[in-house]
């Protein structure tokens, strides 16, 4: 059975394309999943939502413009449109009172409508019917070549470049962009280069995973890596990591499939780590949250025996007489938990079994609640 | 000729679109003093320390700091912004946030090493969160929080300190620590500036103060200015129960008899 495994994979990985898709994901991966922990606490999660319907209309207009399909081309009329619409969209919040969120939703539109009316236009043409430009909706990575490949590693690797060089700037613009500015760094510069990166990033992805799902390739890792982690630099290492992941295992998975889109496969993939994150990471995840409340609130009910044990000594005037199970239970009507409280205080010494299924509070027991009665 | 004043302000206007927020405000203040600013809300005090700083750009006027424009004498300014002006969640660590208070020194592509840290572990002590210094930001309490962006701002080793509201929302502890250690800056020499809202303790935390409403309405030490008719012309009528410690007459000789009690209201319009 492991060996069929092993084999299999290494079929897998000697077919030429799968090679080439899914190191070409990765490196798509680990660009968008470390830019995409920037845009996600600076709180522009949608901007990548937004760059990506952009591009559309920039890469059929530098089409129709030079008539090739070269990637190259596309690629740079994607960045310019995608860099004309985060002009306009910090132009709308700048100087009118709409809000961000309004701003990106109407250059996506706007951009995107008219990508797509330009798309419908040239379709019509007899040339360009075979040119495919329909693949960057939904993305065709298996169309990715060589050359692709290579482009995407050199903009990976300026991307990394940049982000260890600028580092402490991204972060403390990000986080507190006053006081940056306040000691003389150029908060908007360095906010118009991480948008750039990200531009870079989401354009090279288009191919792979086509305009309407690129937002998922910033978004998701990066949500998924502040699950885990407190530290910044683990975030973004976290996220790139998530990224490249979810590329190879798309580019696997959607391969042993005929007709399985990879870029769907991918985003597929990534959302899994996404909602896994979600539910089970610790200290942030929604399990560690349900357990803690139980554990809380067993901590409560746990008092609370104590206390009617308290009380219950007091009224009989120290007499050392031992209560059951059944008269703790009428008690604590309302809290409960009242056998797992018994056990818990027998283990920690608080209360003793004097008769058969009878208990009684120890001079401990009656410290810990007068003690606690001072404090409060 | 003005390389006597701290902060030199002329004629300073600010402005929202075509709303003024900051009117027309001249204010010179000298070198030392611990000066509290304040207004009620939409005063413009927020408004004035950030211009101040070229934080945002004023309609008309100018700033000097010690007799030269902000940006020759940005090393000798701390800041300590609104504790709400940035995202708690932040994955960062106590100690980090503090480190980020030399991020100016530093430059390009440095990273802060050992003696950045042990300056910040220093800061961190001095406000009393020495224990606190992997803690990730958001589990700290509201009042830990500023005393962290005051660790960061000590670590700027500043001439003049701009604090935005440090007492707002803060535990007893720590309002005892920022005073101390507003003191312990004064007499440092250093100068500070402090936008704040509690009329009860104005006397007993500063030495000075400048009364904001959009204009300047009255600035200077606070036995001359900290009266009852500048604090009607700052904040309105409503100041007639917000006044029990003010330097009038028939308020100066008992503090606890009247109508006023020192527990009341002492953020007007909070």
């Amino acid at each position: 059975m492991h060996n069929t495994i092993m084999e299999f994979l290494s079929e897998l990985f000697s077919s030429y394309t799968l090679r080439v898709v899914a190191l070409g994901a990765a490196v798509l991966g680990i660009i968008s999943g470390a830019l995409g922990a920037f845009a996600v606490l600076r709180k522009q999660s949608l901007l990548g939502d937004a760059l990506s319907h952009a591009a559309l209309p920039g890469i059929v207009l530098a089409f129709i413009i030079t008539s090739s399909k070269a990637m190259p081309v596309l690629v740079l009329g994607a960045a310019a449109a995608g860099w004309l619409a985060t002009l306009f969209i910090f132009a709308i919040t700048r100087y009118t009172k709409l809000k961000n969120d309004t701003a990106l939703g109407v250059v996506l539109s706007v951009f995107f409508g008219f990508g797509l009316v330009l798309l419908s236009y040239i379709q019509k043409t007899p040339r360009a019917a075979q040119a495919g430009l329909e693949k960057f909706l939904f993305g065709q990575a298996a169309a990715m070549m060589k050359e692709d490949v290579f482009l995407m590693v050199v903009a990976g690797v300026i991307v990394l470049v940049l982000l260890v060089l600028f580092w402490k700037e991204f972060k403390l613009t990000s986080f507190d962009p006053d006081f940056a500015k306040s000691m003389g760094i150029s908060v908007r510069k360095y906010e118009m280069l991480l948008t750039s990166l990200l531009v870079i990033s989401i354009v090279i992805g288009l191919q792979t995973v086509g305009v309407v799902l690129m937002s998922a390739m910033v978004v998701a890792p990066a949500a998924a890596a502040r699950q885990w982690t407190d530290k910044l630099s683990i975030m973004v290492l976290l996220s790139a990591f998530f990224g490249a992941a979810a590329g190879v295992s798309g580019a696997v998975i959607s391969s042993m499939s005929a007709k399985m889109p990879t870029g769907p496969t991918i985003v597929l993939t990534l959302s899994s780590i996404f909602i896994l994150s979600m539910i089970f990471a610790p200290a942030r995840g929604i399990v560690w949250g349900w357990l803690r409340e139980l554990k809380n609130r067993r901590a409560i009910q746990t008092e609370a025996v104590l206390e009617d044990f308290y009380f219950l000594d007091a009224q009989h005037g120290g007499m050392e007489r031992g209560h059951t199970v059944k008269v703790l239970r009428t008690m604590s009507l309302g809290h409960g938990g009242v056998e797992r409280s018994i056990k818990k205080l027998q283990e920690e010494g608080f209360i003793r079994r004097v008769e058969d299924k009878k208990w009684v509070i120890t001079p401990k027991g009656s410290k810990h609640i007068e003690s606690k009665n001072i404090e409060s | 000729m003005n390389e006597g004043f701290a902060v030199d302000i002329e004629d300073l206007t600010i402005a929202y679109k075509d709303k003024p927020v900051v009117w027309d405000v001249d204010l010179k203040i000298p070198p030392g003093i611990l000066m509290a600013i304040m207004g009620p809300n939409g005063a413009g005090k927020t408004t004035l320390l950030k211009a101040i700083m070229q934080l945002i750009t004023p309609a008309s006027g100018k700033v000097l700091i010690f007799g030269k424009p902000y940006k020759e004498q940005r090393k000798l300014v701390a800041y300590v912004p609104q504790r709400g002006s940035v995202d708690w969640d932040f994955p960062t660590s106590a100690l980090d946030v503090v480190e980020m208070g030399l991020y100016g020194d530093l430059g390009w592509i440095k990273r802060p090493g050992k003696k950045e840290r042990e300056c910040a572990r220093d800061a961190l002590r001095k406000v009393g969160m020495m224990d606190f210094e992997k803690r990730q930001i958001s589990q700290l309490s509201g009042g830990q929080q500023q005393r962290i962006f005051l660790a960061r701002a000590l670590v700027q080793d500043a001439d003049i300190y701009f604090m935005d509201e440090p007492f707002q929302g803060v535990d007893a502890t720590t309002e005892k620590a920022i005073v101390t250690l507003l003191k312990e800056l004064k007499e440092r020499g250093k100068t500070v500036i402090v936008v704040h809202h509690d009329l009860q303790t104005v006397d007993e935390y500063f030495d000075w103060i400048t009364l904001l409403n959009v204009r300047k309405i009255a600035s200077g030490p606070v036995e001359d200015i900290f009266t009852e008719k500048n604090l009607r012309l700052t904040y309105g009528g409503k100041v007639a129960f917000l006044v029990p410690h003010t330097h009038t007459e028939q308020n100066k000789e008992k503090d606890n008899t009247g109508p006023v009690s020192k527990g009341g209201s002492g953020t007007p319009g909070a």
